[in-house]
C-alpha cells in the first residue's frame, strides 16, 4: 500500500523502469475509465445534484420546501403511509421468502438450480408486466375472486384490486425475489456440519434450527429486510396501478408534483428525503451482506 | 444438507415444504396465467379461457400506435445496448485490471445508479433534459437507460474478467505479440460471451424500464412500456396480456441465450 502510494505521486515517476511502466499502466486504465465516468458525471451525478440544489434554492437558500413537507399533515400522512407500506411489505416478504430460501438451500444441486430459475425469472420480467398480471388475477371478476366464490367462501367479490391490499400484494410479489436471493446467499455459506453436530449432540430439528441455523442466517434476514424496505419506499408503478385512491406513497407524490402541480422544488425536496433514507439503508445493507463478494474487484 | 438423515419427516417439515412450494407457485403462476390468457378467444379475461385464438396478438399488430411504440422501444433498447456495453466494457477493464487508488470508491460510483431509486433518477433526468433537448428524444431516453444499464453490464463483465487468467496475456506478450494483438487474439475471445450477454441484459433493462420514458417520452415517442402504463391507468385491457407475453418472451430469450453463452465461455 505504501509503495503503491509513492508510485501514485506523479513527480517521482521515472526513477526506475518498473515505475515508469507502472505509471503508464495506471494512466492507460484511467483513460479507459474516462468515457463511462464522463457519462455518469454528466447524465447522472450532475442532474441528481441539480435536483438536490433545486430543493434548497429558490431566490436564495431556503429550507421552506422541507418545512412544508414536515409541517403539513397531508404530507406527513404520505410519509407515514410510505413507511407503513414498506414495513408491511418487508414483513410479508420475510414470512414468505425465508422458508423458501431455507428449503432451497437444502435441496440437491440440480433441483436447486432449476427452482432458483423460478425465483429469478419474475425478477427479470418487466415490473409493469408483473403488475398487470396481478391486476388480471385480482380484479372483481378475476381468478382469485372467482375461485373464492366457487368455493362459497365469499358472496360478493372482495375489493382486492384498487385497494391497499392490492398494493401490498403487488409490491410483495415484486420484491420477494430480493428477499429469497439475499437470504439464500447467506444460508448457502452456512456450514451444514454445524447443524449436523447439533443433531449428533442430541438437539432436535427445531432446536438445531433455532440455536444454530437461525442465528447464522441473521445477516441474510436483516440484509433482505433492509433491501426490501428501502426498495419499497421508492416504489411507484405497482402502488399507483394497484392501490386505492388514498394509497399515496412518496414516489407517487413526487410524480404528482412534477407533472401536475409543477412544483419542482417541492418535488426535489421529497426526492432528497427519499434518497437520504435509501442511501442510509443501502449502507447498512452493504455492511451486512458483502456485496463486493459477488463481483469482487476491490483488492 | 440441513436436515439430518435419521430424522423422520414430521408434520413441521411437511408444512415447511408446503409453504415453500406455494410461494414458488405464486412466483411463477401470474406470469404463466397471463401468457395463457393472452391466447384466449374470449372478449374478457376469464381463466381458464373458453377457447384459444390469436385475436389479441392480431389486434396488437393492427394498431399503428402500438406498432410504433414497439419500434420506439426497440430503437431505445438497441442504442442503450450499444452504449452501455461499450462504456461498461471500458469501465470493467479499468476496474479489474487497473491499479490505482480509490478503486473501491470508483466501483461504488459506477454501481450507484442501481442504488438510487429510479424515480429520482428519472425526475432528475427530466429536469435536465427538458432544459437541453425537450421531451420526445429517443437518444435522450437511451442515454438515460445507459446510466441504468451500466452497473449491470459492469457486474457481468467484471465477474468474468476476474476469473480470467492473465498469465495467458503474459504468455502472448512474451511470445512477441503487441498489446493490441494480445487484446484481439487472447482477451476478446475469452470475454466475448460475457460481453454479449451483458449487452443482452442492457437491452432487456431498457426494453422493460418504464420510469425514464414515462418522464422523457412526451407524446411523440412513447415506448411500449409507457403505452401499457397509459392503457392500464384507464382499464385492465385484455390486449395487454398479449403485449405482456411479448415481454416475457424477450426476457426468456435473453436469459436463455446468456445461459448458452456462459456454457460456451470459459
Amino acid at each position: 500500500m505504501a509503495a503503491d502510494g509513492a508510485g501514485a505521486a506523479a513527480p517521482i515517476v521515472g526513477t526506475t523502469p518498473d515505475q515508469i511502466a507502472e505509471a503508464r499502466d495506471r494512466r492507460r486504465h484511467l483513460l479507459l475509465l474516462a468515457p463511462p465516468a464522463i457519462l455518469l458525471v454528466f447524465i447522472f451525478v450532475y442532474p441528481v445534484l441539480g435536483l438536490l440544489g433545486q430543493s434548497v434554492y429558490k431566490d436564495g437558500i431556503t429550507l421552506r420546501f422541507y418545512q412544508r413537507l414536515f409541517a403539513e399533515p397531508v404530507y406527513l400522512d404520505v410519509l407515514w403511509l410510505t413507511f407503513r407500506t414498506a414495513a408491511t411489505v418487508t414483513l410479508l416478504c420475510l414470512v414468505l421468502g425465508y422458508p423458501l430460501a431455507y428449503v432451497l438451500v437444502g435441496l440437491p444441486a440440480r433441483l436447486q438450480r432449476l427452482l432458483l430459475i423460478v425465483v429469478v425469472l419474475p425478477f427479470f420480467v418487466s415490473l409493469i408486466v408483473r403488475t398487470y398480471a396481478w391486476m388480471v388475477l385480482l380484479g372483481r371478476l378475476g381468478l382469485v375472486n372467482e375461485l373464492l366464490r366457487k368455493l362459497s367462501l365469499i358472496a360478493e367479490p372482495l375489493p382486492l384490486l384498487y385497494s391497499t391490499t392490492g398494493a401490498l400484494i403487488g409490491m410483495t410479489y415484486a420484491l420477494l425475489p430480493f428477499m429469497v436471493l439475499t437470504a439464500f446467499s447467506v444460508m448457502k455459506g452456512i456450514d451444514g456440519g454445524l447443524v449436523r453436530a447439533a443433531h449428533s449432540l442430541g438437539a432436535g430439528r427445531w432446536q438445531a434450527f433455532r440455536k444454530i441455523f437461525l442465528p447464522l442466517s441473521m445477516p441474510g434476514i436483516a440484509g433482505g429486510m433492509i433491501l426490501v424496505f428501502i426498495m419499497s419506499l421508492g416504489f411507484f408503478i405497482t402502488p399507483r396501478l394497484m392501490g386505492g385512491p388514498s394509497d399515496l406513497m412518496i414516489a407517487m407524490l413526487i410524480e404528482h408534483e412534477v407533472e401536475l402541480t409543477l412544483n419542482w422544488p417541492f418535488a426535489s425536496a421529497l426526492a432528497a428525503v427519499l434518497l437520504l433514507v435509501t442511501l442510509v439503508g443501502f449502507f447498512a445493507y452493504s455492511r451486512l451482506v458483502r456485496l463486493e463478494r459477488m463481483f469482487e474487484g476491490t483488492r | 444438507m440441513i436436515g439430518s438423515e435419521g430424522q423422520r419427516t414430521g408434520l413441521g417439515t411437511l408444512a415447511l415444504y408446503g409453504v415453500a412450494g406455494l410461494v414458488l407457485l405464486l412466483l411463477i403462476a401470474p406470469i404463466v396465467i397471463v401468457a395463457i390468457v393472452s391466447f384466449s378467444s374470449a372478449e374478457s379475461l376469464t381463466f381458464p379461457p373458453p377457447g384459444f385464438s390469436l385475436r389479441w396478438y392480431e389486434r396488437f399488430l393492427a394498431l399503428p400506435g402500438w406498432r410504433r411504440a414497439l419500434w420506439v422501444s426497440v430503437q431505445v433498447a438497441t442504442i442503450t445496448m450499444v452504449l452501455a456495453t461499450l462504456l461498461g466494457l471500458l469501465a470493467s477493464l479499468a476496474l479489474v485490471r487497473g491499479r490505482f487508488r480509490g478503486k473501491g470508491i470508483v466501483y461504488a460510483f459506477v454501481l450507484s445508479p442501481m442504488i438510487v431509486p429510479t424515480i429520482i433518477t428519472a425526475v432528475a433526468l427530466y429536469f435536465f433534459f427538458v432544459r437541453v433537448v425537450g421531451t420526445g428524444s429517443i437518444l435522450a431516453m437511451a442515454i438515460g437507460h445507459t446510466v441504468l444499464a451500466l452497473p449491470i453490464v459492469v457486474m457481468v463483465i467484471a465477474s468474468t474478467l476476474q476469473g480470467f487468467d492473465s498469465r495467458l496475456e503474459m504468455a502472448a506478450f512474451s511470445l512477441g505479440a503487441g498489446r493490441l494483438t494480445t487484446f484481439r487474439r487472447i482477451t476478446v475471445p475469452i470475454i466475448a460471451p460475457a460481453v454479449l450477454s451483458a449487452g443482452l441484459f442492457a437491452f432487456l433493462t431498457s426494453f422493460d424500464e418504464l420510469l425514464i420514458p414515462l418522464f422523457l417520452a412526451g407524446v411523440e415517442a412513447e415506448t411500449l412500456s409507457v403505452r401499457i402504463w397509459n392503457s392500464l391507468l384507464l382499464e385492465v385491457d385484455p390486449m395487454i396480456a398479449a403485449v405482456s407475453t411479448l415481454f416475457v418472451v424477450v426476457t426468456m430469450l435473453v436469459l436463455g441465450i446468456s445461459a448458452l453463452l456462459r456454457r460456451a465461455g470459459p
